[in-house]
């Protein structure tokens, strides 16, 4: 049976409520339309990870379907706070969730520990910063070679990661390019690995740069045109920033954020749909920013 | 328009930006400008060096993204626009690993929410962690950033919430306490070099680490810079002035803001 289908089936079947789930893409390619379907689809006390949680996270907290974040900064990248994150940490609506924080190196490491089947990765960092005091999974030990005190931390290993991606072939061969983040190593680290992608193709030409997760480590993949939006591929299209911007001012007050969710992802019964109820389709049904 | 005489005053903002550009280019002529960029203001003055100065700063981006020229300013350190004109895109594991820990970056351009008087910088919570009063964005690059470039550069306006006594929180390393600290934690990078406000210039004093007031710009006096200050700001020796931000550097800056294809 094939992995490509369709979103809905994908979460459907993968993404259970009390999970922890990874959701990748730095800044480029963030899997905007699987956040979407999991609060379609009404999932609960989800362990989430993400590096940069960005609006997606945001809409995901302010849903309330998290339980506990797992992150290393959360904000709306140039334009200020996350106010969903905030009202969360800061008065517990609409629920009280733990968090457990990290720097990137931190997290890049816990990753790559995690997608190479080690207990822990290694770095020099935490040193000398409160984060070591917070933050559990996180130890200093001496290097066995040198002496040096070196910083481990834990292996990260979610039941489901979802990226998002530029396209996929018929097999489910997934192919990345531009800003890659930690697409490979958070698909990897999963027991379950799922992509979004922009276009499914008959064959995958090279592209410079470019990774290919093979078929064989997906579970699933699903066809999204879009998917990324507000965050964008490469090569199909660019990041709206200006609806980052008006997060801002929608995701400030808890009834305009109920009110958006309700009309533009609850009544919605997909991705198209979705775009096309916050006019981001134009009238030939091509997808525009 | 390139009309270099009507210059309005230029804002506090540019003049402190401006002074960041400089400070950057100075290392470019020295031969030392791998700079890993943060977003917001160390990205727009990283940017205003790049079309001032030959030779130019590296600009590296925490995505990934290792040499960029972007035509315009990145809302986000990880816009298009920014992989689009890089010499390399990396993954983030390497970015942090092969090039930041391994001692690749020269300097480190950050900013913060506090900074205190050992060049530690806090953007993580103020108040107490368990129950903030304002959750910040947290660590992202910074950490490691501070503890491994070369150097590290820091902008941020300077006002008595901003710049205190001790972080609420220390998401990043400068000095510690002061007295060595960095050494004995093994940190390969020297620390904060350089605090670039809208006041003036801050610098570790020699032997104690602390950070005092090395120059100030134009019309300020030491008495604002005081104000300014949640610590019990110390003077140098002998504080310079900063050099009036110029036509030609406050008209590329307009360009760098409005976008550099326009």
């Amino acid at each position: 049976m094939s992995i490509v289908v369709d979103l809905r089936q994908a979460i459907g079947e993968h993404v259970k409520s009390g999970m922890t789930v990874a959701m990748e893409g730095f800044t480029h390619l963030i899997p905007h339309a699987a956040g979407h379907e999991i609060i379609r689809q009404g999932l609960r006390d989800l362990h989430v990870i993400r590096m940069t949680p960005d609006v997606i996270f945001d809409q995901l907290i302010g849903a309330g379907c998290v339980r506990k974040l797992t992150f290393s900064w959360g904000g709306n990248p140039g334009v200020g706070s996350l106010h969903r994150f905030r009202d969360a940490v800061e008065n517990a609506w609409p629920r009280a969730i733990a968090i457990e924080e990290h720097s990137h190196a931190g997290m890049a490491a816990r990753y790559s520990a995690g997608a190479s089947g080690l207990p822990f990765g290694t770095l020099r960092g935490y040193r000398g910063t409160d984060l070591l005091e917070v933050t559990e999974n996180v130890k200093v030990i001496d290097c066995p070679f040198t002496g040096e005190r070196i910083t481990t931390v834990r292996a990260i290993t979610p039941d489901v990661s979802i990226v998002h991606a530029q396209r996929a072939d018929r097999t489910g061969n997934v192919q990345i390019w531009g800003i890659i983040g930690v697409q490979k190593e958070a698909l990897l680290s999963a027991k379950v690995a799922i992509a979004t992608v922009e276009e499914v193709v008959e064959h995958l030409d090279p592209r410079p740069g470019a990774i290919v997760l093979p078929g064989w480590v997906m579970s699933a993949v699903a066809c999204v045109p879009g998917g990324a939006h507000p965050s964008f591929a490469m090569g199909y299209s660019e990041r709206d920033n200006d609806f980052y911007k008006e997060w801002d001012g929608i995701s400030s007050d808890r009834d305009l954020f109920q009110a958006w969710i309700e009309q533009h992802v609850l009544a919605t019964s997909d991705h198209s749909s979705h775009l096309r109820s916050i006019g981001k389709v134009s009238d030939d049904g091509g997808f525009r920013v | 328009m390139g009309d270099f005489v009507s210059d309005p005053m230029p804002s506090t903002d540019d003049v402190m930006i401006v002074n960041a550009a400089r400070a950057l280019g100075e290392l470019a002529r020295a031969g030392r400008a791998t700079c890993f960029v943060g977003i917001g203001l160390p990205s727009t003055a990283a940017n205003l060096a790049r079309n001032l100065y030959s030779p130019a700063p590296v600009l590296i981006y925490e995505s990934g993204c290792i040499g960029s020229k972007p035509s315009r300013l990145p809302l986000s350190i990880g816009d298009g626009e920014l992989g689009d004109t890089a010499d390399a895109v990396v993954s983030v594991p390497e970015i942090f690993s092969y090039w930041l820990q391994a001692g690749r970056i020269d300097v480190g351009f950050l900013g913060g929410a506090q900074l205190d008087r050992f060049g530690n910088i806090n953007s993580t919570v103020i108040g107490p962690y368990g129950s903030p009063r304002t959750r910040l964005p947290g660590a992202g690059g910074a950490p490691e950033i501070a503890a491994a470039a070369g150097r590290v550069m820091l902008i941020m306006r300077q006002t008595r919430r901003a710049f205190v006594e001790r972080c609420d929180f220390r998401t990043s390393i400068g000095f510690g306490d002061g007295k060595g600290e960095r050494q004995k934690l093994g940190l390969t990078g020297s620390g904060t070099r350089l605090v670039i406000t809208d006041l003036g210039i801050l610098e570790p004093e020699h032997g104690t680490d602390e950070l005092i007031m090395t120059r100030t710009h134009p019309g300020v006096s030491r008495e604002q810079c005081r104000d300014s200050t949640g610590w019990k700001l110390r003077f140098a020796d002998e504080v310079l002035q900063t050099v009036p931000a110029n036509s030609e550097e406050l008209s590329v800056l307009r360009r760098v803001r409005d976008g550099l294809a326009q």
